[in-house]
């Protein structure tokens, strides 16, 4: 409308006297051309004004400009144009000047917000990309960041209780799955299953899924899929405004309090700060307490820096911790203990409430300082750089007796310097090319004041990647997109092995050459390994009548098995069980095809996405027997790798039956095959189905009420159980350690309103209901489904003002 | 450019932190505390007579090898005998007395007797601080000739009183180990 509105006074100009009568030679003109800041082609129909004149002109077909009858003088003209960003200049002149102004073409690299398209920039073409804004992430400011991508079709979770929740894309998580929070690819010990992400969900401003691996940038490894979270984005104009969120939640009788305030100028600078605290109590399964599974997490953030159009840097420093209660009832002490859990269907354990946080308990802190810095050259690009470090300090506290009572049984500190360089070119509106290098050192420390054994050793790993990746707009309606990366891993540990372990893994015959030191029982060994992996990536995407788009993307990955599959060796005493890694396991290699078929009609529209990933040496984690030991008998969990497939297909449609009534609907399956050993893939999530019926109503106060009910399908195929010696019953039994719960379905209800407070604050309420019916139910991903139901009905109440 | 120059010395300073961590120096072994290797009950015959001994011994702890299980004679039918427990850690030199532990936290600890065949009954000859069994100390009788078995399980953190079974106990387990005997 910009420039509607100044052609109307280019016309009041042109019948107008002239205003400015001087007795200054303002007779100076001033010319030249307005061109695109990137591949310098001239721009037609840009709009100059010179401040304090009333002087403007449009520029002509070539881009090409003129403003006659300036006085000498400094001015400053101001350049905008539809699809530009609006740019200030300051403009001397004393003679006849000639001037080029140049003008950033690319709105969405400034991430400004673009009301009519979507607000995020997508990651990659040609992949299934799904993006949850600011207004879903809010809902869930009390629980995690799993929970909230579990909204996104083809994301479920794996948890263990309802605070550890680890996002599973397209049947695959752990280490399977990247997580970059603001840029930082996240190294918080992603390997273990009862590891939740180190990040806190009020941070971020938006987050996207990339279904598979084909954000080369990010990671070759990423088999599983990329989650990018990223804070909302900061403009360039004075402002101060900020946002606090309250959210009561009835589940563990507490809540959450968040916060955050930004100041932005015109010139670009910017300082924002945010803080969160949560605090929950035991949380309630419909019959009885799950006695210690309270909740503490703190965190914060800072940052600055300028967004310029030529260049910008910002430095951020962030804050995570984190302290879970872990079911007391889930902390049991061998297979006879798991037996009878298994058999008695309640946990063994229920206490009155208490927001006590008791072992068995974890304690982790997360710290992440970031630099980065970007150029832009004319007509050539833009170069990025970034160093950031982290730490990652993990206490895992175990029931203990005695003095130990409170020293924790794992201790692991893990600290990560990445450095990364991108450069992006894109002088040409019909071709981008991103290239760009990595450096990563990581060094973990186990320390051996726990008392017991480390689970993880002391190890360092050094990572270098090169990737460069591009894409070719053929025409509007076709782009093609590609890419490679290399990757160099190298882990370098220092563990010390059982004698006997070592034998009977095979080790000794094997690896010899690693061990260092004979310490009677143990030997301490040196094992260093090498991995080089490669991954590829190719797509299209076709558009059609504006309203239907086709992606095909084929993605080949590979990832170096992290050092939980090598190095695992001895009894997790909060799991009860033996975790064993192998020092034979080498890296996965994954073949992914998916493809995703959009459209949105005027009322309604479908996403239908199948996608097949064939993976070799897969490595798994699955129950294969049982141990012997003084204190019983413990199931032995191995890693093992095998060839495996997974298929599956995400489905989703909406319509709009008025301008208040929407219906959605979801559905994803996926199946997992180990082709190797001809059964079915342990942890697969069960089939979903989903359906939201939700009503709005703009005039009162914003009014939205929806309805969800979510239908789990029970997961039929599952290894097979095993059978153990039980020591207590004297006899073999078949262990159900492998067989899934019943199906379920829940219902939820979320409602919201909008109140304006005057200026610019506004206060927002919400009201939802989870599990609405209070429903008796188990998930198969839920490591606590042994042990306790999950929990009954939860509501939450939300007030967010903001200001 | 000032911001750029920040960033080179951040970065310098990273490079430090690299250099400074990589060590190669070797990591101290682990202590383990509070890992009992063997369990040795010892029963003596009230009238006089063999003194008979039950050990289990696993000195790789959660280790591959399964305990070694030791019974030094056959029992005799009939007979009453005087049974205590000592809980040794054999990982450290000298070997570490748990049994001290247990009897100084005798209120968080107990022993629960699985029996069957021909031992006819255990029952408990030692008190904690509030009255409730313990079990390091107790009594076997055994019945006419044949075999059987005798389990000892400790449990840590059992509900107390308790009626004297596993799952009246609870609280997790410490030791669980079953030993077939003769009676003759």
């Amino acid at each position: 409308m910009k420039f509607t509105r100044a052609l109307f006074l280019l016309f009041l100009l042109g019948i107008a006297p002239p205003l400015t009568l001087s007795g200054q030679e303002c007779n100076l003109e001033l010319r030249g051309v307005v061109r695109d800041f990137h591949d310098k082609s001239p721009l037609a129909g840009a709009t100059l004004l010179v401040l304090g004149t009333e002087k403007a002109v449009v520029s002509d077909i070539d881009g090409h400009y003129s403003i006659h009858g300036l006085c000498p003088g400094e001015y400053e003209v101001e350049v905008f144009h539809p699809e530009c960003q609006t740019t200030l200049y300051p403009i001397e002149i004393q003679e006849d000047k000639t001037f080029d102004f140049l003008l950033e073409h690319h709105l969405e690299e400034l991430e400004e917000v673009d009301v009519i398209g979507q607000a995020q920039a997508d990651q990659t073409n040609s992949a299934q990309e799904v993006v949850l804004e600011k207004v879903t992430l809010e809902q869930y400011s009390s629980a995690t960041i799993g929970d909230a991508l579990k909204e996104l079709n083809g994301v479920s979770t794996l948890t263990t209780g309802a605070n550890i929740v680890k996002p599973v894309i397209h049947g695959l998580n752990g280490s399977r799955v990247l997580m970059l929070n603001d840029g930082v690819r996240m190294q918080d010990m992603e390997w273990g299953d009862e590891h939740a992400p180190n990040v806190d969900i009020n941070a971020a401003g938006s987050v996207t899924v990339v279904k598979g691996a084909s954000a080369l940038r990010y990671g070759g490894d990423a088999i599983g899929g990329v989650v990018v979270m990223e804070p909302q984005s900061i403009r360039a104009v004075d402002s101060l405004f900020g946002q606090t969120l309250l959210s009561g939640v009835l589940q563990g009788r507490g809540g959450t309090l968040t916060s955050s305030l930004t100041r932005s100028f015109q010139s670009g600078w910017f300082v924002h700060g945010q803080g969160s605290y949560k605090i929950l109590g035991d949380l309630e399964a419909p019959d009885y307490v799950l006695s210690n599974t309270g909740t503490r997490e703190r965190a914060g953030n800072f940052k600055f820096g300028r967004r310029g159009f030529e260049w910008g840097f910002d430095a951020s420093y962030s804050y995570f911790d984190t302290d879970i209660a872990i079911l007391r009832a889930s902390h049991i002490g061998n297979v006879d203990d798991l037996i009878r859990s298994i058999n008695s269907g309640q946990p063994e354990v229920i206490l009155p409430f208490t927001y006590t946080l008791n072992a068995p308990r974890q304690e982790v802190t997360h710290h992440i300082g970031k630099v980065h810095f970007y150029k832009r050259f004319q007509g050539v690009g833009k170069w990025e750089l970034q160093y950031d470090i982290q730490n990652n300090r993990r206490f895992e506290y175990d029931i203990r007796v005695g003095d130990d009572r409170n020293t924790p049984s794992i201790d692991l500190e893990l600290t990560t310097h990445t450095l990364t360089s991108n450069f992006r070119w894109d002088a040409k509106n019909s071709i981008i090319l991103n290239t760009g290098v990595l450096a990563r050192y990581q060094d973990n420390f186990a320390n051996p004041d726990t008392g017991v054994r480390r689970l993880i050793p002391d190890y360092q790993r050094y990572d270098l990647g090169a990737y460069l990746t591009g894409e070719l707009r053929l025409n509007p309606r076709l782009t093609l997109d590609g890419g490679f990366r290399y990757d160099l891993s190298r882990v370098d540990a220092q563990k010390f092995y059982r004698t006997s372990r070592w034998e009977e893994r095979g080790y000794d015959q094997e690896f010899a050459r690693f061990v260092r030191e004979d310490l009677g029982t143990q030997l301490l060994t040196n094992p260093v390994f090498t991995y080089h992996n490669f991954s590829v990536s190719t797509g299209v995407e076709y558009v059609w009548n504006f309203e239907n788009s086709l992606r095909v993307n084929y993605t080949l990955s590979q990832r170096a098995p992290n050092p939980s599959e090598l190095f695992s060796e001895g009894l997790h005493h909060s799991a009860a069980r033996i975790e064993l890694g192998d020092l034979r396991i080498d890296s996965e290699t994954s073949h992914k095809i998916a493809a995703s078929l959009e459209g949105n009609m005027d009322h309604w529209g479908y996403t239908l996405a199948p996608y097949a990933n064939v993976i070799d040496d897969f490595i798994l984690l699955e129950p294969t027997g049982v141990e012997f030991t003084i204190r019983g008998a413990f199931p032995v969990w191995e890693y093992r790798q095998t060839n495996a497939y997974l298929l599956g297909l995400d489905a989703s449609g909406y319509f709009e039956w008025s301008r208040n009534f929407r219906s959605d609907l979801g559905f994803s399956l996926v199946k997992g095959k180990d082709t190797g050993q001809e059964q079915a893939l342990i942890n697969i999530p069960p089939a979903n189905l989903w359906s939201r019926l939700a009503f709005s109503q703009e005039a009162w106060h914003g009014f939205e009420v929806s309805l969800r009910a979510d239908w789990v399908l029970r997961q039929n195929e599952f290894p097979p159980n095993i059978t153990v010696f039980s020591p207590e019953q004297q006899e073999d039994v078949l262990l159900e350690i492998n067989t899934p719960p019943p199906g379920y379905v829940l219902f939820g209800l979320r409602s919201r309103m909008e109140f304006p407070l005057g200026g610019r604050s506004l206060l927002t309420t919400s009201f939802s209901v989870n599990n609405l019916f209070d429903v008796r139910y188990r998930d198969y991903l839920n490591r606590q489904r042994f042990f306790a139901d999950n929990i009954g009905r939860n509501i939450t109440l939300q007030l967010k003002l903001n200001y | 450019m000032k911001p750029i120059k920040t960033i080179f010395a951040l970065m310098m300073t990273g490079t430090l932190f690299v250099a400074c961590s990589n060590d190669d120096d070797a990591p101290e072994p682990v202590n383990e505390e509070e890992t009992i290797t063997t369990m040795t009950v010892t029963l003596v015959p009230e009238g006089g007579g063999n003194t008979i001994t039950l050990q289990s011994r696993d000195l790789d702890g959660d280790g591959p090898n399964a305990p070694t299980i030791t019974v030094s004679g056959n029992l005799a039918a009939n007979t009453s005998y005087d049974g205590s427990i000592v809980l040794l850690n054999e990982t450290e030199t000298p070997a570490e007395d748990i049994t001290e532990e247990v009897a100084e936290e005798a209120e968080e600890h107990q022993f629960i007797f699985g029996i069957s065949g021909s031992i006819s009954a255990v029952d408990y000859a030692d008190q904690d601080g509030d009255g409730n069994p313990v079990g390091l100390l107790f009594e076997l009788s055994t019945a006419d000739a044949g075999s059987g078995t005798l389990t000892v399980t400790l449990r840590h953190e059992p509900v107390k009183p308790n009626d004297g079974t596993l799952a009246g106990a609870g609280g997790e387990t410490d030791i669980a180990q079953t030993f077939s005997v003769t009676v003759e």
